[in-house]
């Protein structure tokens, strides 16, 4: 997030974007409610009519992956009716003139045709949208969850720019992300190309500082894999073993009969977890870990605020917090690493070796975190990126961008969209959740929820167990006959491993950053005889 | 305007502009005791425990919610307002059941903290019969009616502060109480079970069902943790005894919660106890696993990876780390990948 959450509640207009913020993130919802509350405008742009959509100003039911040529189109008019910001635009931004030739290709009339919203409301919209400042846009992964998902998140920074609303408290681009620690991974480095910091691995002054402190002869300079080709490395031999942390690939990833059938190619898996999971089965060798509240240490949340996290109690058995399993294996391998605490990591290494986390130490960090960067010890961390639109690299740079339809698109035989995400009382694949005393009273089984338009033409009843076929699988559901989801539509989560919606989704991906397209395939209902 | 002044029991003070009594007596570090009271919502006014004496005016006024005006004379300790204090009090602990031995707030309770300062040592009424039964069927909440004061906090919260608007005040007199819509129970209302009520209730009226008999709030000890579950980085109380987490509570006035919780953070944490945690190093054996120790386990890993990296090389060998997990163990997976193994093949579930 370029902001913070402290901002929600004051914010004078929001703009959400595929977030369903209310299930996936409830506190931070509770913020925006709370503005509008206080009078605040919101939009809320999403297929669904989710909780946050009734009580929006407008809600914006666009079809699936229609992102960017309705962003295009509003972009369009913001430029043609002269609203946007002028002043912004010139004084900290490049590529406007790319930007403009581009989105006068989309007039709201064309638009219209691709995301369904009529031209006038899109026009509405857009001198909406012009009428306050500084609006804040928060986005989830009904934005990043496409084949386009880096286009799309380009297009969201580009309203925001052409709007004058980055830089500033109440505005920015703000992305909720979706695990506690997914942002601190993140930042630690655990990315192919790039170290703690994101100091890239195919910088030699990078990889000279990294060999000196960790007292290597050579680090690889060419990125690694990302997690989609380390599977399909698995299937032809290219990767004889992978190491899983913490993650269950077997019910997470797109298309689970090929997820299986990559993981059961493994020459040799290892599996660190806290629980057996589906994904465990494939393990050759699996380690037991500490859990959250069995460690000391650190997450860093969306709004890159590192927070504390504290010891109280103690692990299982023999379960080991996850550093020290490293630091063993590392032993075992010829490497003898000195830092033999969670604080001595982050203290004596991370922190010296991250510039934009160089001022923070444990010390710092008891009460509440410290929000990066925060370059010096005497630095009070930053709640705003690119103050008063001075962007850290320079200018903003506008991308001028084509829409693309989703890979997969209803036809005669899977006339339906299936489009995913999270419910509320559970999380991811319920390693967790689903061994909570009461929530699985609250939600126990996956359900396909469908309009009552479709359930009607398929004569479907609310609650009936129906077939929900794609080209990759078939999974037998309840249906739940909702007005939150248009005709045409069909929603799952993949909470349950029985109906998990990835036996559905389809395996294709964003060519740069290699997210899966969970968002948007075709599927087929039928009811069962 | 900031050079206004009122006086406060004989003292001059300063007060901002729109300021209530209750809030420009804090600032001056005057406490006056409050049960209805939630901080930074409108006030109500309905408990009247806040009642204070304003010379001129007609009867004692509720200082939550009288804005001070300048030259005011205001008693916060006056014979009258202790006595007032006081028959109030004695009235809420006839108001329904109110026997703390049995409490699960017991310790943690703002009418027994009140009745106690105010020095109340009997009975003076008669207390009066429990009307509604509890509500103990939903996993989370019980709701004992027979506790509730009707001060309205929970009504607050659900409304103003979370917005859920799953409750509210219903029926009249003496037979008002506390409901959702159609005063169904919790589970089957539009309660999303963030359990904010729990968290502002002042008494034993709600309060969290798994905490029951967990310990009591002077054997547990309170640590401060970060949320495990999404990624707004939410700050919680683990309430625990003997290493054992009783209930999980907000972190009030922290970044970024500001004393919220949803039904995951509040309620989601016993996982970690669950019998089927891995407790020991696993090795497969055939279609199955069998333990083993640390040593063994890790050998074995080490062994294989230095096997594999001599026969196909180190780009063979590919890692996921872990979006739940430190950002301390994400820190030493990518230098094990980087460092030890020579690989850059090292990635998490960062973009979904």
């Amino acid at each position: 997030m370029t902001n913070s959450f402290a901002d929600f509640k004051k914010a004078k207009m929001i703009i959400l974007v595929g977030t369903n913020m209310t299930e996936a993130h409830p506190v931070a919802s509770t913020f925006v409610k709370d503005a509008v509350l206080n009078g605040a405008e919101l939009i809320v742009m999403d297929p669904r009519r989710t909780e946050l959509a009734n009580m929006a100003n407008v809600h914006v039911p666009l079809k699936v992956g229609s992102d960017v040529a309705l962003i295009n189109a509003l972009m369009n008019v913001l430029i043609s009716e002269n609203l946007y910001d002028r002043k912004y635009v010139e004084s900290c931004t490049t590529g406007f003139e790319e930007l403009k030739k581009k989105v006068m290709e989309y007039p709201p009339e064309r638009a219209a045709e691709i995301s369904g919203i009529p031209a006038d409301a899109i026009r509405e919209l857009a001198r909406r949208m012009a009428a306050i400042k500084p609006a804040m846009l928060m986005y989830t992964l009904g934005i990043t969850e496409h084949i386009c998902g880096v286009n799309n998140v380009m297009s969201c920074a580009n309203l925001q720019m052409l709007l004058g609303n980055v830089g500033f408290e109440c505005g920015g681009v703000n992305p909720l992300r979706g695990q506690n620690n997914v942002q601190g991974a993140c930042d630690m480095g655990a990315l192919p190309n790039v170290f703690p910091g994101y100091q890239r691995v195919d910088n030699p002054q990078a990889r000279e500082k990294f060999m000196k402190a960790w007292n290597v002869p050579s680090l690889p300079e060419k990125p690694g894999m990302m997690m989609p080709t380390m599977m399909e490395g698995l299937t032809t031999g290219k990767v004889k073993a992978l190491y899983v942390f913490g993650e269950n690939l077997a019910n997470t990833e797109p298309d689970i009969h090929h997820v299986e059938h990559c993981l059961q190619s493994a020459e040799f898996l290892v599996c660190q977890d806290i629980f057996p999971t589906e994904t465990t089965r494939f393990a050759h060798v699996l380690l037991p870990a500490a859990a959250w509240s069995e460690n000391d240490g650190t997450f860093t949340s969306s709004e890159r605020r590192v927070n504390r996290v504290r010891t109280a109690s103690a692990a299982p058995g023999e379960a080991k917090p996850n550093w020290w399993i490293f630091k063993e294996l590392a032993k075992r391998m010829g490497q003898e690493w000195t830092s033999a605490s969670a604080q001595e990591i982050w203290d004596n290494e991370l922190s010296v070796l991250a510039p934009s986390m160089a001022g923070i130490k444990y010390a710092r960090l008891e009460n509440d975190g410290l929000q990066w960067p925060a370059p010096t010890e005497d630095h009070p961390g930053t709640p705003t990126l690119h103050r008063d639109g001075k962007f850290t690299g320079g200018l903003g740079v506008f991308k001028a961008i084509d829409w693309i339809p989703p890979a997969e698109v209803p036809d005669q035989d899977y006339p339906l969209v299936l489009s995913t995400g999270r419910r509320l009382y559970h999380y991811h694949t319920r390693t967790q959740t689903g061994r909570c005393e009461g929530l699985n009273d609250l939600l126990s089984e996956e359900t396909a929820d469908l309009s009552a338009a479709d359930a009607a033409d398929y004569g479907i009843a609310h609650g009936e167990r129906i077939s929900v076929r794609s080209r990759r699988g078939e999974v037998v559901v309840r249906a739940n006959v909702t007005d939150a989801v248009p005709p045409g539509l069909v929603w799952m989560a993949f909470h349950f491993r029985e109906g998990c919606a990835n036996w559905l989704t389809n395996p294709v991906y964003d060519p740069i950053t290699q997210t899966a397209e969970y968002k948007a395939c075709a599927v087929q209902i039928a009811k069962l005889r | 305007m900031s050079s206004q002044t009122f006086l406060l029991d004989g003292k001059e003070t300063a007060f901002v502009t729109g300021q209530m009594i209750l809030e420009a007596a804090r600032a001056a570090g005057t406490l006056i005791p409050t049960l209805c009271y939630l901080k930074g919502e409108t006030p109500t006014g309905a408990c009247r425990v806040c009642l204070v004496e304003v010379a001129g005016a007609r009867s004692l006024v509720a200082a939550c919610s009288t804005p001070v005006t300048a030259g005011m004379e205001v008693r916060t300790d006056s014979e009258r307002v202790l006595k007032t204090r006081k028959l109030i009090i004695e009235l809420l602990l006839a108001s329904g059941t109110h026997d703390c031995l049995v409490c699960e707030k017991n310790g943690d309770c703002r009418l027994q903290d009140l009745a106690y300062a105010c020095g109340i040592q009997t009975m003076k009424f008669t207390p009066r019969n429990a009307g509604y039964p509890v509500e103990n069927e939903n996993p989370f909440i019980v709701r004992d009616f027979s506790r509730c004061i009707l001060c309205g906090r929970c009504v607050q919260a659900c409304n103003e502060v979370v917005v859920n608007r799953a409750i509210s005040f219903g029926y009249r007199g003496s037979a008002s109480k506390i409901v959702t819509g159609g005063d169904r129970p919790y589970h089957e209302s539009e309660c999303v079970f963030c359990g904010q009520c729990v968290e502002v209730c002042p008494v034993g009226a709600l309060t969290e069902k798994k905490a029951r008999w967990t310990g009591r709030p002077w054997e547990t000890e309170k640590i401060r943790t970060t949320c495990p579950y999404c990624g707004v980085g939410c700050q919680q109380w683990l309430h625990v005894k003997d290493g054992r987490i009783g209930k999980v509570t907000a972190v009030e006035d922290a970044e970024p919660n500001q004393g919220r919780l949803c039904v995951k953070g509040r309620f989601g944490y016993d996982f970690i106890y669950s019998e089927e945690r891995l407790k020991t190093p696993l090795i497969r054996e055939g279609e199955g696993f069998r333990e083993a120790s640390w040593d063994e386990a890790l050998d074995l890993v080490a062994a294989k990876f230095k096997e594999i990296i001599q026969k196909d090389g180190p780009d063979a060998i590919a890692g996921v780390s872990c979006a739940r997990s430190l950002n301390e163990d994400s820190y030493q997976m990518q230098k094990f990948f980087r460092a030890v193994i020579g690989t850059n093949n090292i990635d998490h579930c960062a973009r979904t």
